[in-house]
């Protein structure tokens, strides 16, 4: 595989559970080495597309490719290359450390298993522990093991989802911080997550939403494109401004950021409009650039508006 | 907890919720219903363990107004069903050994001759003895039937024969299992018993556990294939099966004297295909059952019918013929037939299989259903 060609490479991917599209025509490419962020509320389809890559489900339509093999075909052979760690814990937790990694070592015919075996251990600082039962750790030390589980096989894209959750900060962050050296090394990461911070740890991500997909691109585009403006407001009685002005035209979110307040809209020019006669000495108004997190939260708006 | 800390409105709160789960919890609410009501049918109807109207096989070498009077005499008697009319010695065996007739009864040639010679003739009643529950009362009404059931006919210059004893002698012979040893009877059975109780329990627990864990999904995004998990977590339950075997055949042998007539090597071949059978069971509760509390449900769902209507505990021609038919569904049945004429009997292939097809196609509609449902429940 030659460096400009896209892990992967997907187009109107869609799955319907019943009469319900769960991911309606959703199109994904990312390249060797990317470690790419995919967001959206819950339910909105993630964990689907995810297990369709992987081929644990089978699409209802779409076609394109995955570590250059058909995803919809060679799903057996994608599975070979692939490492993907699911939302809950789901090794054996009446299976020690180390029976653990030997058993999925042993599923992916790892050639020199038990070296392999030893490396993981090795690199998760686990040796002294091998024999503990799996169901004994702490939730941060599960999600290292989950990790090493599914790098054993030395997969070329790693499919992660929502892999920091219940996790502490520090944890998350060393987590985060092996990522990005699995990611230098040449490692494919497509990564789901609910967290803003996670999500600018990404070099590029896309963001879904009752199936479909409504922004992509790196951190900076995707703010930019949603093309919002905010003001942030600080002074007295901020609790009685947010109520006042939540329901005027243009105002559309509103958010208590500590002692400041964050209010957005895409319409800059009727959000001035509206917010305009309480721009007066008792607030204190400056425009700042627009968070991810408002990003996320008014593309939510326009999903429910144009899709629910 | 103190008395006066006890709030009823907390408590009431409790009550409620604990409904309201039971009522979303539908598999667990039909099984706290229909195990009771199955149980009482079962219970109430379908047991009983004074077996009347069992399936017996009359030799008439003697085609006289006694042979006649004697059958119809036994008939009379509601114990016995005149089914099938032998032609030979062999042929009575070969019925028994199926399981085909409970008794057979064997008038001799010159029966009346004797008769009337006042010579006592003997007449021969053989009994499957395998379930001693199933034959006890009969062979008592039949005792209790001898003296007298010749009575109408013993008249005239004929009623001196009528006197105090018996004009015949009846010749009770029981096979199989001629000292009534309940053990015989329930220990080759246990073997069927415990082998549907442990596959199907433990298999619809082994998958529904890796699927409410969310290992399965794990599992099945490696290039693992499903049939391979399936089997693979199938086998080592085989084997756990043959240990069962193995020591409740130990048991059978060392603890109870249980006699060995049969082939062992048809035994194993045997419980071979009953244990796949009840695991295809198991496999096909586990595709329904949500978490692992209603696989074990399920699988007392089949574990009381396969207890109760088999013959296990009560004998099989006991029952009404709806609870027989049910209990003919069941491979347990079979399967107990087949371990008793195996080891009581010593039947071969040709006496069993009357009873081994029943087994290959419950294994074979189960192992359909089972793997058909398996497959769905992956997408």
């Amino acid at each position: 595989m030659s460096a400009g060609d896209l892990v992967i490479d997907v187009r109107n991917v869609t799955k319907k559970f019943g009469a319900r599209t769960v991911v309606n025509h959703i199109a994904m490419q990312v390249r060797p080495g990317e470690i790419y962020g995919f967001l959206g509320p819950n339910g909105s389809g993630k964990t689907t597309f995810l297990r369709m890559l992987c081929g644990l489900l089978k699409p209802d339509g779409g076609e394109g490719s995955c570590l250059g093999l058909d995803f919809r075909t060679q799903s057996a052979e994608i599975k070979k290359r692939v490492g993907y760690m699911t939302q809950r814990f789901s090794f054996y937790e009446d299976l020690s450390i180390e029976e653990n990694l030997d058993f999925i070592a042993r599923i992916y015919g790892v050639p020199e298993r038990k070296a392999a075996v030893e490396k993981s251990l090795e690199r998760l600082g686990m040796v002294e522990r091998r024999r503990q039962l799996a169901g004994t750790l702490s939730g941060g030390w599960k999600q290292r093991l989950a990790l090493s589980a599914c790098l054993i096989h030395e997969p070329q894209l790693l499919l992660l989802d929502e892999p920091t959750a219940g996790v502490d900060p520090k944890a998350r962050r060393e987590f985060w911080d092996e990522i990005h050296q699995l990611a230098a090394g040449g490692l494919t990461v497509l990564i789901t997550t609910h967290y803003m911070d996670e999500a600018e740890r990404c070099h590029r991500l896309a963001y879904i939403a009752y199936g479909n997909l409504l922004a992509s691109g790196a951190v900076a585009d995707v703010v930019k494109a949603a093309a919002l403006t905010t003001w942030e407001v600080t002074g007295t009685n901020l609790a009685t401004l947010a109520e006042k002005i939540r329901k005027l035209p243009g105002v559309e979110q509103v958010v208590a950021f500590g002692t400041a307040l964050h209010v957005s809209g895409r319409n800059a020019a009727k959000l001035r409009a509206s917010v305009g006669p309480w721009m007066t000495g008792e607030f204190h108004w400056t425009p700042i650039q627009s968070g991810l997190e408002d990003v996320f939260i008014s593309l939510m708006d326009i999903a429910e508006d144009n899709f629910k | 907890m103190k008395l006066h800390e006890f709030n009823w409105r907390r408590f009431c709160a409790v009550v409620r919720k604990e409904f309201i789960q039971m009522r979303r919890d539908r598999m667990t609410f039909g099984m706290m219903i229909g195990v009771p009501m199955i149980q009482l049918i079962l219970f109430g109807y379908a047991i009983n363990s004074d077996p009347k109207h069992l399936p017996t096989a009359v030799f008439s070498a003697d085609n006289s107004i006694f042979a006649r009077s004697l059958v119809w005499g036994m008939r009379n008697s509601s114990y016995f069903d005149i089914t099938r009319e032998p032609k030979n010695e062999a042929e009575i065996n070969t019925l028994l050994a199926q399981n085909t007739v409970q008794f057979a009864v064997t008038i001799p040639v010159d029966f009346s001759r004797k008769l009337l010679r006042g010579e006592k003739p003997d007449l021969l009643l053989e009994a499957d003895a395998t379930d001693p529950t199933a034959v006890g009362y009969a062979i008592a009404a039949m005792n209790s039937l001898t003296p007298t059931v010749l009575n109408r006919d013993l008249i005239g210059p004929l009623a001196k024969l009528n006197g105090s004893a018996p004009p015949f002698n009846l010749v009770v012979q029981q096979h199989y299992n001629p000292e009534n040893i309940t053990q015989y009877n329930i220990v080759p059975g246990l073997m069927g018993v415990m082998l549907t109780m442990t596959m199907v329990m433990i298999t619809a627990l082994a998958i529904t556990r890796e699927r409410e864990r969310g290992t399965m999904e794990n599992l099945l995004s490696t290039p693992v294939r499903p049939g391979e998990v399936l089997i693979g977590k199938i086998v080592p339950y085989i084997a756990v099966g043959y240990i069962q075997v193995t020591l409740i055949l130990l048991a059978a042998k060392f603890l109870f004297d249980v006699p060995m007539v049969g082939s062992l090597p048809l035994l194993v071949a045997m419980t071979f295909l009953f244990i796949v059978a009840n695991l295809a069971v198991g496999i096909t509760f586990s595709t329904v059952a949500k978490n692992q509390l209603q696989a074990m449900q399920m699988a007392f769902f089949f574990f009381l019918p396969s207890l109760l209507l088999s013959g296990y505990m009560f004998p099989f021609r006991g029952m009404p013929v709806w609870a027989q038919n049910v209990g003919e569904c069941l491979p347990l049945t079979h399967f107990l037939r087949v371990v008793r004429g195996i080891l009581l009997k010593g039947n071969g292939i040709v006496e069993i299989a009357p009873d081994l097809w029943p087994i290959v196609l419950f294994l074979l509609v189960m192992l359909i259903i089972g793997v058909k449902r398996y497959r769905q429940t992956l997408d």
